[in-house]
């Protein structure tokens, strides 16, 4: 089942959590919506779920009005970020519980709902829980109890509010990969709200960046991470080291070097922003001509993968530059040590007319 | 949540308060004098008189004690208070759920409001209670004249009783539900509505699942109350022997008339009712900090 | 979970329970407190001046005041002490004593007024004791003072338990690490963040004790003028079918309620700010 949100604003009071939003998620899509606290992706995923309700705008399933339909009729799976799992049931009466409240007409028989129940839970990996309480899980596994609930009902479309907030890094890690797995082998239409960009980059086959109630940019990890549409996205996906430039002559200098930056002719620019990723740097003890920057090593990180290293420049900008652990081993890097710094590649400025 | 109610300590599941630490204590002697002084003051305004009401209830032994529960007028002072209490207690109760579920799960305007006039019977002396109910109900009241006109006792009659109590008594319920529901929030009912349930299902098997131990609670302090309300049934009753004295009125009657064992014996009853009251609190408490401590728990849950 | 202001809401419900709260409230609460006023409103303004100015109406308020006042600052002092041991201490028989507290608050007014006569009274357990140093315990203000420190007992407790039990432990860990002794950490972190309950709890142990009525009753004497309580003389007046008079003297009553009501939810409004409870 697709989903159409077509200019769907919402307010609390005086306050616009939503602002005229437009997006549609097409069927069998793993969507995730990205953002800062407050940029109303929550409030956008409960208005789908028909938890809160759009003040215009409408919300279309497959192409029908849901607002036809209250929330318990709207076959939409909900996923809580503190799991809201009922407390005095057992992990089997939980995940049975919407095949039992059916209406007496359509409800299956005990026998047809123990049978669902024991196919999710292997689903979810947990057939042994099947009688113990809510208190009695961890974290991670009261989380998949709580997607198993959702699915019992066999849902449309799966929400997640924040599904791995309240965990450990480590089970974030994995029940993130998990998800993408389940996502695959399921493929329901799913949406999740995160504010954790390497989560999203990580799961997702689009990423809907919001901010402010509204809709920065929607595309795949990769155009999200590499082609970022204005400086907010850049900023929130991956670090990004900002620089302001000077423009004198249409020319433009990053300190006293002078920087190729195409389109800096044609406009009246006063000043230039450059955003330059950590990776994107080149760290070398010499002097490569003109564009190298002269800076001063003063902190070294060597855990993980790459290297982490805060630069301080001559004109006392601070630069954070990544480079691989081979590069860095070869460097035979320091505190204190002078180095040169050279942007491989600049892809992301900005003018200032 | 003001107005007179100590209250079951809501919110405190934990008692951080108590982990022991060298820092954190008095020396030894000081504490011990503290704990001291602490049973004296309870020991003298609370013990001293339960003691005092046994002892008096049964100095002229078992034959007297039982004489003085059985006898007519004690045995209709008896029926008197159950049926006041079958009558209050359950409308209250209704109340009780109606008014925590409108205030804990919705924001409205003048919801300050409605728990302030929620706290009045707490906070006016129950003289002025009966009072209230006089001047309605009264001869000289407000519907007095009509019910003379229709034959309908109300005042100096058990409905008059009865009224009196739904009043003094209806808060107890709904104040305890109230935290108790704000506390749980609403994920677990949205949850369920998400999953299908109409709210006659939602309530039933989610909401009253978790507010089993308030809801006994509130009842039984509703239910004590209502049998041991004296001054604004006082001011209703008439005093007529027999016919409309409850066990409180019908002590104070033994008393007046110097037959004080009889008064302490009738009395003893109320006490037992009392403790039952604590011994129920003190079970009912542990049920409820559970299920806070497990809201808590989780919302506060980080391990893996 | 904050809802906006033209809703459906999404829990059912809301408008089933809303409208039967206020019409119970309605009919149990506003029409009979409305009762009062319009019946006072009957007397003409110096009619009711008389009436609550008169010696006996006032002296009667003025030994409701007092002995509640009296009575509650006692409830604070030892309920303070109480508090504390029971929050922080562990000793024999603990449980009983925590839930003992609530006894004045489970025992019907009537029963606990005539087993404190009982004790007091000049041939009384104690109040022989009393007796022989000359001191007057039942049917003298003392004995009023005593009753409605039973009555009050609770209030102070119950209110300032749960804060003690959230005061959070490194604070005062934090304090001793700063070189403060046990009195100083005492004084200066901890005492200012009981205060507010302290004082919630004293208001509602004074309301309490202002409209207390069947304790009172039995111990007092009931001398008017001397040891008449105003519920009391509210009584009397209704025996005497001087509704007016029953009247005037609850609607200040009723009046002062009000205030203490809205002190106390004032206060706890403060202190709930305080310990930054939502």
């Amino acid at each position: 089942m697709s989903i159409e949100i077509k200019n769907v604003t919402k307010y609390f009071g005086n306050f616009r959590a939503i602002d005229d939003i437009s997006l549609k998620v097409e069927t069998g899509e793993l969507v995730a919506l990205l953002g800062p606290s407050g940029s109303g992706k929550t409030t956008l995923l409960r208005i789908i779920a028909g938890l809160e309700t759009a003040d215009c705008g409408s919300i279309l399933f497959s192409g029908e009005d849901a607002r036809e339909k209250k929330t318990k009729d709207r076959n939409v799976g909900f996923v809580f970020q503190h799991y809201a799992l009922f407390r005095h049931m057992t992990v089997y009466d939980n995940i049975a519980f919407g095949l039992r409240v059916k209406p007496a007409k359509i409800r299956p028989s005990e026998e047809k709902i123990r049978t669902k129940v024991r196919e999710l839970l292997k689903l979810i990996q947990l057939e042994w829980v099947e009688k113990r309480y809510p208190w009695q899980l961890s974290g991670g596994q009261r989380q998949r109890v709580a997607l198993a609930r959702a699915l019992a009902v066999e849902p449309k479309v799966l929400l997640l509010d924040e599904p791995f907030g309240s965990l450990d890094a480590q089970v974030r890690k994995e029940l993130r990969q998990w998800l993408r797995r389940f996502h695959d082998d399921l493929n329901i239409t799913s949406l999740f709200v995160t504010h954790d960009q390497e989560e999203a980059l990580e799961v997702a086959n689009r990423i809907v960046v919001m901010n402010k109630g509204k809709i920065e940019q929607v595309g795949t990890p990769d155009q999200v991470y590499h082609n970022p549409v204005n400086s907010f996205v850049l900023n929130f996906l991956g670090n990004v080291n900002l620089f302001h430039l000077r423009v004198e002559d249409g020319k433009v200098y990053m300190g006293n070097k002078e920087i190729q930056l195409p389109g800096v002719e044609q406009h009246n620019i006063k000043a230039a922003k450059l955003y330059i990723r950590p990776h994107q740097f080149e760290v070398k003890r010499l002097s490569s001509g003109t564009s190298s920057l002269k800076a001063v090593v003063k902190f070294v990180n060597p855990a993980g993968a790459t290297v982490k290293l805060d630069l301080k420049t001559e004109s006392g900008d601070s630069i954070q530059a990544e480079i691989s652990q081979e590069e860095f081993t070869a460097l035979k890097l320091q505190k204190n040590d002078q180095v040169y710094v050279n942007p491989k590649e600049i892809t992301f400025y900005d003018f200032d007319i | 949540m003001a107005g007179g109610l100590p209250h079951l300590k809501i919110g405190s599941a934990v008692n951080r308060s108590s982990r022991p630490g060298h820092l954190r204590t008095e020396p030894g002697p000081v504490k011990w004098i503290l704990i001291g002084i602490a049973f004296l003051y309870l020991g003298i305004l609370l013990i001293l008189p339960l003691v005092c009401i046994l002892t008096n209830a049964f100095n002229k032994g078992i034959q007297m004690y039982w004489q003085a529960i059985s006898e007519p007028d004690a045995l209709s002072a008896i029926r008197l208070t159950l049926l006041t209490a079958l009558m209050a207690v359950p409308l209250n109760m209704i109340f009780g759920i109606a008014a925590s579920w409108a205030i804990a799960k919705f924001d409205f305007r003048g919801k300050n409001f409605l728990l302030t006039l929620i706290d009045v019977p707490l906070s006016v002396s129950p003289v002025i209670s009966g009072l209230i109910f006089v001047l309605i109900f009264g001869a000289q009241g407000a519907l007095g004249p009509w019910l003379i006109k229709h034959g309908i006792k109300i005042i100096f009659a058990p409905p008059a009783i009865i009224l009196t109590t739904i009043f003094v008594t209806f808060p107890m319920v709904a104040r305890e539900l109230i935290p108790i529901m704000k506390a749980q929030g609403n994920d677990e009912e949205e949850a369920a509505i998400t999953l299908g349930a109409s709210g006659f299902k939602m309530f039933m098997l989610v909401t009253l699942p978790n507010i089993k131990w308030g809801l006994l609670y509130g009842v039984i302090l509703c239910n004590a109350r209502a049998m041991g309300e004296f001054g604004a049934v006082s001011v209703v009753s008439g005093h007529i022997r027999g016919l409309t004295n409850t066990l409180p009125l019908h002590i104070e009657i033994l008393y007046n008339d110097y037959r004080f064992t009889a008064a302490f014996a009738v009395a003893s009853l109320l006490a037992f009712l009392a403790i039952v009251t604590l011994i129920a609190k003190s079970l009912v408490e542990s049920g409820i900090d559970r299920e806070i401590q497990l809201t808590q728990k989780d919302n506060g849950e980080k391990s893996g | 979970m904050f809802l906006s202001q033209h809703k459906q809401h999404t829990l059912p419900g809301f408008h089933l329970s809303l409208g039967y709260t206020i019409f119970y409230l309605s009919l149990m609460v506003l029409i009979p407190l409305s009762m009062l006023f319009i019946k006072t409103a009957a007397l003409s303004f110096k009619e009711f001046l008389g009436i609550v100015t008169a010696p006996r109406t006032l002296a009667a308020y003025r030994l409701s005041f007092e002995t509640s006042l009296i009575s509650a600052s006692i409830n604070a002092i030892f309920g303070f002490l109480v508090a504390w041991v029971l929050a922080r201490y562990s000793f024999p028989g603990k449980k009983i004593i925590d839930a003992l507290v609530d006894f004045p608050f489970a025992l019907p007014t009537a029963v606990a007024g005539i087993a404190l006569t009982a004790i007091y009274s000049p041939h009384g357990w104690v109040g022989q004791y009393l007796a022989q140093m000359g001191i007057k315990g039942a049917f003298s203000p003392l004995g009023i003072v005593i009753a409605l420190t039973f009555i009050g007992l609770p209030f102070v407790i119950r209110t300032l338990e749960p804060v003690l039990q959230d005061i959070d432990p490194e604070i005062e860990e934090a304090a001793a690490c700063l070189g403060a002794n046990r009195w100083q950490s005492f004084a200066k972190v901890i005492f200012p963040i009981l205060l507010p309950p302290l004082l919630t709890g004293f208001t509602l142990s004074f309301a309490r004790a202002v409209g207390e009525y069947g304790s009172v009753i039995f111990i007092a004497g009931n001398m008017p003028g001397k040891t008449e309580i105003a519920p009391l003389l509210i009584m009397t007046k209704l025996e005497q079918y001087d509704y007016s008079g029953a009247t005037a003297i609850a609607v200040v009553m009723l009046l002062v309620s009000f205030l203490i009501l809205g002190i106390s939810n004032f206060l706890q409004w403060l202190t709930a700010k305080r310990i930054g409870m939502n």
